[in-house]
């Protein structure tokens, strides 16, 4: 469909009824939530993106510096960065499985996956504050240095948004685990909406995590090619 | 597509029993509406108090002891900031938006009522919030609207302990309050519209409120992210916007941050920001004139693209706030440019606003005076914005009182006169009784001279060279005393319209008081919102069916049909016509 059709049209000509079938109740119910959820995404990255707009703009700074550049940087080596990683793909895969055990009525293989993302998601969030801590053993403290800066604010913002969603997702869980075999039919249409909503949120949020660990993780050189395709003044 | 099924969820329709359910945590769009109304308009009292001291000050300089140079400071902050979001944005939006919105597509609610509700208590949190810090020790903000660093947090400036902390924290609230409430209008306008009602049989206002969402929910994370980055400056000393500074002879531990970084994300948000508050007011006062005109909105295809062509623009012309603040000059070409372009859509809309009128039968209501005042004013303050979008006019005329003439027209002045409009308009819905109309044209008439008294000589001043934002004139011997009358003159001015608005106010209490009603839709409006069974609509709007919708919102005075106007709702059959259609083409 052509989004901009709609504005083609001439509403001032008579043309009368406008015979349009409504969908089903609990389809459109889906679909305004699959709307408002694309929306809210879609200002969560303009919240990112500036962030790491200004993230480029400030690392041309001289007194920037990376958090990766030298051997005894915290990033230089991303062990740890891939261990979160690894944690909140799990968290990802758990809830993909979730949503395809769903769709085959396999409720406790869906409670079960439910379960495991919950546990993973935690896992991750407390893997990240632990990084926290290791580079405040380091150091690396949060306004020694812009790079600090940015790390501990866009991961501690990456975190807020992922606890939210874990609070939507427990009650959903919760809500999976009242559901009972006799009238699960039915209500696992539901469930499925909700879950299709979740597994995205939980995809997106990932691959906002991968971006903030490559900006945390990247050479000097690769900020400054990027700042100097923005346009920034690069020295 | 329009998605009836959602539109007429009365499944999820509690109807609320108790007084609490039913005013106070109430789920329905039109209480929350007027919740919002009026906390944005009692907020916005304050704000008119704040500038008429500010006025004082500047008219009767060293008259009054209790406005010394930082209370004046913190009264144009504050002044500034509550107009701009919490009374414009909040009205527009939150009030008018919440209203009409579900009334005017034909639904019996938001498709998020409980997330609706949130919005507004999280909302009326963030005006606590901003009002406590009027209460903390050194007093709010004295940063200026734009809150620009390094001087928004270094001594100096007037309440960087708490007052800054807490603006920005009310700021980071707000900006929540309406994402919660955008997501809202924007997911109800494109999924809970009822059988017929394309989008481009949408009323103008729709379109307005719709795109304006739009943006404000793509403007204010560049708000929210420069409010986190600047509260971490001040609370943990992290160094995002503050640069290597001496402050009161110490070198503070800030080092190598960006001011100008900031003045990006703050217009990034700022200049979308001004069309967040103006196209809901271009689409309303669009349906004020088309009703009490009796004719369709002129251009109403162009309208709707113009307001969607503005929406866009408005992301790219942010820098053209920032011509003295040493960016490279460049830049200043690329967004002088763009700035003019902007004037292409937003003439259009003014000429389609005229040619509406044009041969119009146009009732002199109160609603309407407000609405062609609306197009007088909003003309001469987007003339001046012309002058102001060039670079090199700018450059002598920014630090005046040009800017303060020129703003105050354009967003501030006009967005008000459509608020009046509207709700003249609108009352009779809301409240099922007409406002007084004498006390409305007297209102009318001062506020409308009175800006004019206000502003246009603030131009003057501007070419004058006298600089804004000064507490009082020093090192401005190049302007002649008799400036000093002028501003004398000005403060009366505006003391007289601050005082006017208590004729508003009034007219307001008197009318809810008496008992007798108007009739049901006393201007003869064609547009959904006022075809509901009961006038106030009741909770779930339409009774037991749905509206279906046949015609655009403008069908006035068609030829060859016997009605003056015709309703959305109502079918083809159901028109009388005096002759067979087509004949008179």
């Amino acid at each position: 469909m052509k989004p901009w059709l709609p504005l083609l049209e001439k509403p001032w000509l008579p043309n009368g009824d406008d015979h349009r079938s409504a969908p089903p109740q609990e389809v459109s119910k889906f679909r305004a939530k699959d709307i408002g959820l694309r929306f809210f995404l879609a200002v969560v990255s303009v919240f990112f993106l500036l962030f790491l707009l200004t993230f480029l703009a400030r690392s041309q700074y001289p007194d920037f510096v990376a958090l990766a550049d030298n051997v005894w940087q915290p990033f230089y080596q991303t062990r740890r960065l891939w261990l979160n990683t690894t944690f909140l793909l799990l968290a990802s895969i758990g809830l993909q499985a979730a949503l395809v055990f769903c769709r085959r009525q396999q409720l406790r293989h869906t409670q079960l996956a439910l379960i495991a993302t919950l546990f993973f998601s935690l896992q991750f969030l407390i893997a990240q504050l632990w990084l926290w801590r290791h580079l405040y053993e380091l150091g690396f403290y949060l306004s020694a240095n812009p790079a600090n800066s940015y790390f501990y604010v866009l991961t501690a913002l990456h975190g807020l948004h992922l606890a939210g969603g874990m609070v939507v997702l427990l009650s959903i869980t919760l809500r999976a685990w009242r559901l009972n075999l006799s009238t699960y039919p039915l209500e696992s249409q539901a469930l499925q909406n909700s879950l299709t909503l979740c597994t995205r949120y939980w995809h997106y949020l990932l691959a906002v995590w991968l971006v903030i660990f490559f900006f945390s993780a990247s050479s000097p050189g690769t900020y400054k090619t990027l700042a100097a395709l923005c346009g920034y003044p690069v020295t | 597509m329009a998605h009836t099924a959602i539109a007429d969820q009365s499944s999820e329709l509690h109807d609320p029993r108790s007084f609490i359910t039913r005013y106070i945590w109430s789920q329905d769009h039109k209480v929350i509406a007027i919740q919002y109304g009026i906390t944005a308009i009692g907020v916005g009292l304050v704000a008119l108090v704040l500038s008429g001291l500010m006025r004082l000050q500047l008219g009767f300089p060293d008259s009054f002891d209790f406005i010394n140079p930082n209370a004046y400071l913190q009264f144009v902050t504050m002044h500034g900031m509550i107009m701009v979001i919490y009374l414009l944005t909040a009205l527009l939006l939150g009030g008018f938006g919440n209203y009409l919105i579900p009334l005017m597509i034909g639904a019996r609610d938001m498709v998020f009522p409980y997330m609706n509700m949130l919005s507004y208590w999280t909302y009326l949190l963030s005006v606590l919030i901003l009002l406590a810090s009027f209460f903390v020790p050194g007093g709010p903000t004295g940063a200026g609207w734009t809150l620009y660093p390094p001087q928004a947090i270094l001594p100096g400036t007037p309440g960087i302990d708490l007052g800054i902390v807490l603006m920005l924290v009310s700021l980071a609230v707000f900006i929540i309050a309406f994402t919660m409430g955008g997501l809202n209008y924007v997911t109800t306008i494109l999924q809970a519209r009822t059988h017929g009602m394309t989008l481009m049989r949408m009323p103008l206002s729709l379109w307005g409120i719709f795109t304006a969402t739009v943006l404000g929910l793509l403007a204010f994370p560049a708000l929210l992210v420069s409010a986190i980055m600047m509260a971490l400056d001040k609370l943990l000393g992290t160094s995002f916007f503050m640069p290597a500074l001496v402050s009161l002879g110490d070198q503070l531990q800030y080092q190598g941050g960006s001011p100008l970084l900031f003045q990006h994300l703050f217009w990034f948000f700022g200049h979308p920001e001004v069309y967040i508050v103006a196209l809901p007011a271009f689409g309303m006062v669009s349906d004020v004139l088309s009703v009490h005109a009796r004719k369709n909105i002129f251009g109403y295809r162009m309208m709707v693209w113009a307001i969607v062509i503005i929406g866009f623009l408005s992301f790219v012309v942010w820098a053209h706030h920032m011509y003295v603040s040493g960016m490279n000059p460049l830049f200043g070409y690329f967004f002088a440019t763009t700035t003019l372009i902007i004037a292409v859509p937003t003439a259009i809309k003014v000429y389609n606003w005229i040619l509406t009128l044009w041969r119009g039968n146009i009732h002199l209501t109160v609603p309407m005076l407000f609405a062609i005042g609306f197009i007088f004013t909003f003309t001469h303050g987007g003339l001046t914005g012309l002058f102001l979008g060039n670079v090199v006019v700018d450059l002598p005329l920014s630090d005046t009182y040009f800017v303060v003439g020129h703003f105050h027209m354009v967003m501030g002045v006009s967005p008000i006169m459509v608020l009046f409009a509207a709700i003249y308009h609108w009352f009779p819905l809301m409240s099922g009784k007409r406002l007084n109309d004498t006390l409305g044209k007297l209102h009318f008439w001062i506020t409308f001279l009175g800006t004019y008294a206000i502003y246009l000589p603030m131009h003057y001043l501007g070419f004058l060279g006298v600089p804004r934002r000064y507490y009082a004139m020093s090192g401005t011997e190049f302007i002649p005393e008799s400036a000093q009358t002028l501003n004398a003159g000005i403060t009366i001015s505006a003391l007289i319209v601050g005082l006017a608005q208590l004729l508003f106010i009034a007219n307001l209490i008197l009318t809810l008081r008496k008992s007798e009603h108007c009739e049901r839709n006393p201007w003869h409006a064609a547009s959904l919102e006022w075809q509901t069974p009961q006038i106030p609509p009741a909770h779930g709007n339409w009774g037991d069916k749905l509206p279906r919708v046949y015609r655009w919102a403008y069908d006035y005075s068609v030829p060859g049909v016997a009605q003056d106007y015709i309703p959305q709702n109502m079918p083809e059959q159901n028109l009388k016509r005096t002759r067979p259609e087509g004949s008179s083409q």
